[in-house]
């Protein structure tokens, strides 16, 4: 049983089909990218999936049940957990509080003990704390913690973001361009990110531009282009699809790759 | 059907006063995405200023003049100082200020004038015509034919001029409007000064029939609001039938269920459209892009 | 020893309630700081509605409204003893808030602020209608609290005053000490994140919709208390304790400070409570001043007073 199953999911919306007829599956434990030019639908299709957008058609399965549609809170009871293309972290928290939002599932919380302070409320503050500090080590932020949320560079929000999504625990992380608008250094950073993520056992849908990377990690890529799925498969056999190279380059260079 | 047809004319009657100070709200919403809760304050102006300059000697026509003058002055000092130096800031403050305006405003005039009602004679006369066994004032005449007038001639402005396209186009999309040209600071104080002289000249109209003193700004702000979210915020035509909207519903209300809670009419449909219709009857539906 | 904000606020609450009196030039002061104290109470309410969950109301001035009347109407009406009509008022808000915040949350920005606005505005409309319960536009007046009584047998004698600024006073460090336990647990990083991103909190399994309720409802309680504590204090009500003015006046005060804290509100308070009773002879210009307060603040010190002097003394937000 695949973790995650798309099936035939089309969105459109005001006459332009977004998304159309797109079919794939995520494998427990796989790093899957989803590449293609820009308004390809990538983004379209993470919103559909993370329950933000509600799908024309077409279903989406996580571990073998219906969650087509459904609320994001609930989504992440599940174990999905997404970071955001545009950056929505929340800045008028500190670097330290924005991580631990991310443990809102785990903690529970409870409106009548949380207003009188009682010491279950002030336990689940000083457990999220420490989780949180240990994932900002992790992210390289560590030192940041008290600093207001707005006041970090470009690239230290795209890494709280993945902190922050990684507190809640997910079984399946989506990245939404997680190193868009990076600089070379700040894009090493996220990659390096990634891999060690992956390597403790969350199985990753990845939209990224960075071919270099996407090649390198990926078990498994699926090609999108203006709506529909047009490739799908490993690495190498992808970046050789005439399909493919067209619809990155033009069509001049997908009949050279074809001859 | 004599007393239906009585409350549909009162109803279009006020409406019509609704539907002009909803154009106003659309106006400066379309220039700059501000919703200006003193658009209210700018009726009564026009309305007191007509009132005490006519009650002081002048004829009612340069009385009324000279009052929309006086709105057109005060709607573009709000602007360059109220609202333009808070560009950019969240909704919250936004709403503060304008709120503060209206305050200051009917404040003022609360000190400037007085707390008394006031009206003045009414342009033709007050002999009630008679309409299918319902009666109306002349003056409701000039209401409904001022305000045709003015969404008329906005119409007219706003498809047949350079100046008005080049609204539109700052309302569309202002930084595209800047790139092309177009002197956005203009159009919003021109669009302020506007607002301003159509709810003044609201003011003028109908005060002969419903009376003013210094806080009838707030409860008309509310139903001409009531009135624009109706029709889709940011659309003419959606002012005008939203405006009447709520003019018709509140005159049914009264008339049938409780003249009481009148008021409370408009805020039942617009709670109403909000909740099935957030767009409103003529606006765009918004999709959140993340 | 570092004080945390919290203990900073409480401290300084404290010291403002227990210091202030020494330097009273007259009794007459103690029913002002009463009267910033309830007043305090609700806007601290509007602090954990407005502050941490971002959403704006306009209207809730209605469940001051809802308070005070519960205070004026439930001992003649329902034999209920002041103390309990007092939980009865904040039980209806409650009430009223859970179905009215469901629909009306759903709703964002000038929206939600009409909604409420129209919310509050059809409860004062109901107060004034109803005479035959509310006693019309010209009021009601409200059972004693019959806590002077109570506290000479047990020996303690003390003003009218006197009194009333000690209770509200009590009630609200009670209510500051519940708003800023709420501020940095976890239901308070679940609302202050939903103020930020409303997206990204639902990804994070934020159920922003219930939230938000709990953050309304909880904040008609605050308001129901301080209008029961209003009604009592003035011994009389009538409906504009529950009018848009009213609704404005507490919203300002909750901005004005800083509208994301409690000691920010506090002095909120303090500015809009005082500042009438200080020109109490130039009445008329009550409005004028107001408005003219609202716009200036909001244009020069968006954030409100208190993070613009923090900036702006010590270059920091805490």
């Amino acid at each position: 049983m695949s973790l995650l199953t798309v099936s035939d999911l089309a969105i459109g919306f005001g006459g332009i089909r977004a998304v159309d007829g797109v079919s794939f599956a995520v494998q427990e434990g796989e790093i899957v990218s989803v590449i293609g030019p820009n308004g390809a639908g990538k983004t379209t299709l993470f919103n559909m999936i993370s329950g933000l957008y509600t799908p024309d058609q077409g279903s989406v399965e996580l571990a073998g049940q219906q969650v087509t549609a459904m609320a994001p809170h609930r989504l992440a009871a599940r174990g999905l957990s997404r970071t955001f293309q545009n950056l929505q972290i929340f800045p008028q928290l500190t670097v330290l509080e924005n991580v631990m939002t991310g443990r809102h599932l785990q903690e529970k919380p409870s409106l009548f003990a949380d207003l009188l302070s009682l010491p279950s409320s002030r336990r689940k503050t000083r457990e999220t704390e420490a989780t949180a500090r240990l994932l900002l080590d992790k992210v390289g932020l560590g030192q940041a913690a008290a600093l207001e949320a707005g006041t970090l560079s470009y690239g230290g929000l795209k890494r709280l973001e993945i902190a922050r999504a990684l507190a809640a625990k997910p079984r399946l992380l989506l990245l939404d361009e997680p190193a868009a608008g990076c600089n070379a250094v700040e894009t090493e950073e996220i990659d390096a990110l990634i891999v060690a993520v992956a390597g403790e056992g969350i199985s990753i849908l990845l939209v990224e531009h960075d071919m270099k990377l996407v090649m390198k990690i990926s078990s498994h890529i699926v090609v999108l282009d203006q709506g529909c799925k047009i490739a799908e498969g490993k690495p190498a056999e992808v970046s050789r699809n005439p399909k493919v190279i067209a619809a990155y380059l033009g069509s001049e260079a997908g009949d050279d790759a074809a001859a | 059907m004599a007393e239906l047809l009585q409350f549909l004319l009162s109803g279009v009657t006020v409406g019509a006063i609704y539907a002009l100070v909803a154009l106003g709200f659309t106006l400066i919403y379309n220039a700059s995405e501000v919703v200006n809760f003193a658009q209210g304050e700018f009726v009564m102006i026009g309305g007191m200023t007509t009132a005490f300059l006519s009650a002081a000697g002048l004829p009612i026509w340069l009385a009324a003049l000279l009052a929309i003058l006086a709105a057109v002055l005060i709607g573009i000092a709000l602007n360059k100082l109220a609202v333009e130096p808070a560009r950019g800031a969240p909704v919250l403050a936004l709403i503060i200020i304008t709120i503060g305006a209206s305050i200051f405003l009917s404040g003022t005039a609360e000190i400037v004038f007085d707390k008394q009602f006031h009206r003045f004679e009414a342009f033709s006369g007050d002999a009630p015509i008679e309409i299918g066994g319902a009666t109306i004032v002349p003056q409701s005449l000039w209401v409904l034919g001022g305000a045709m007038a003015v969404f008329a001639g906005l119409y007219l402005f706003f498809t047949r001029t350079l100046m008005g396209r080049a609204v539109l186009a700052t309302a569309n999309n202002r930084l595209a409007a800047k790139l092309v040209g177009i002197n956005t600071g203009f159009v919003m104080t021109f669009s302020f000064a506007l607002s301003a002289a159509i709810g003044a000249l609201a003011g003028v109209l109908v005060t002969p029939i419903t009376f003013t003193s210094y806080d009838v700004g707030v409860g008309l702000a509310l139903k001409g609001f009531a009135g624009a979210m109706l029709g889709g915020m940011g659309s003419p035509p959606g002012a005008l039938v939203g405006g009447l909207a709520i003019g018709l519903v509140e005159a049914l209300t009264a008339g049938y269920i409780s003249s009481d809670y009148k008021d409370a009419a408009a805020f039942i449909v617009i709670l109403g459209v909000l909740f099935f219709l957030p767009q409103g009857l003529f606006g765009a539906k918004q999709v959140e892009r993340v | 020893m570092r004080l945390s904000p919290k203990h900073a606020t409480l401290l300084l609450l404290l010291a403002i309630l227990a210091l202030a009196p020494l330097v009273f030039p007259s009794s007459f002061y103690y029913r002002v700081f009463a009267l910033i104290y309830v007043n305090a109470l609700a806007v601290t309410g509007l602090v954990i509605l407005l502050g941490f969950a971002g959403q704006v109301s306009l209207g809730h001035a209605g469940f001051v409204g809802i308070g005070a009347y519960a205070s004026a109407l439930a001992p003649m009406h329902l034999g209920l003893p002041p103390l309990l009509a007092l939980v009865f008022g904040a039980l209806l808000s409650a009430l009223v808030a859970f179905v009215i915040g469901r629909p009306i949350l759903r709703l964002k920005g000038y929206t939600l602020a009409i909604a409420t606005l129209g919310f509050g505005i059809l409860v004062s409309m109901v107060l004034r209608n109803e005479a035959w319960l509310t006693g019309g536009p010209d009021g009601v007046a409200v059972p004693a609290l019959g806590l002077k009584d109570g506290l000479k047998g047990l020996g303690l004698k003390l003003k009218t005053s006197e009194l009333w600024y000690w209770t509200s006073g009590i009630v609200l460090l009670f209510g500051a000490w519940l708003a800023l336990n709420l501020q940095h647990s976890p239901s308070g990083r679940a609302l202050r994140a939903l103020h930020d991103s409303e997206v990204a909190a639902k990804t994070l399994g934020v159920d922003v919709a219930r939230f938000k309720l709990k953050a309304f409802v909880v904040s008609a309680v605050y308001a129901s208390i301080s209008g029961s504590l209003l009604a009592l204090m003035n011994g009389f009500v009538t409906p504009e304790v529950a009018g848009f003015l009213h609704s404005i006046e507490l919203v300002t005060m909750a901005v004005l400070g800083g509208a994301g804290s409690v000691i920010g509100g506090f002095f909120g308070s303090v500015l809009l409570t005082a500042l009438p009773q200080a020109l109490t002879f130039f009445q008329e210009y009550k409005h004028l001043l107001l408005g003219l307060i609202m716009m200036l603040v909001m244009i020069f010190m968006t954030e409100g007073l208190v993070p613009s002097l923090q900036r702006r003394l010590f270059g920091r937000t805490s």
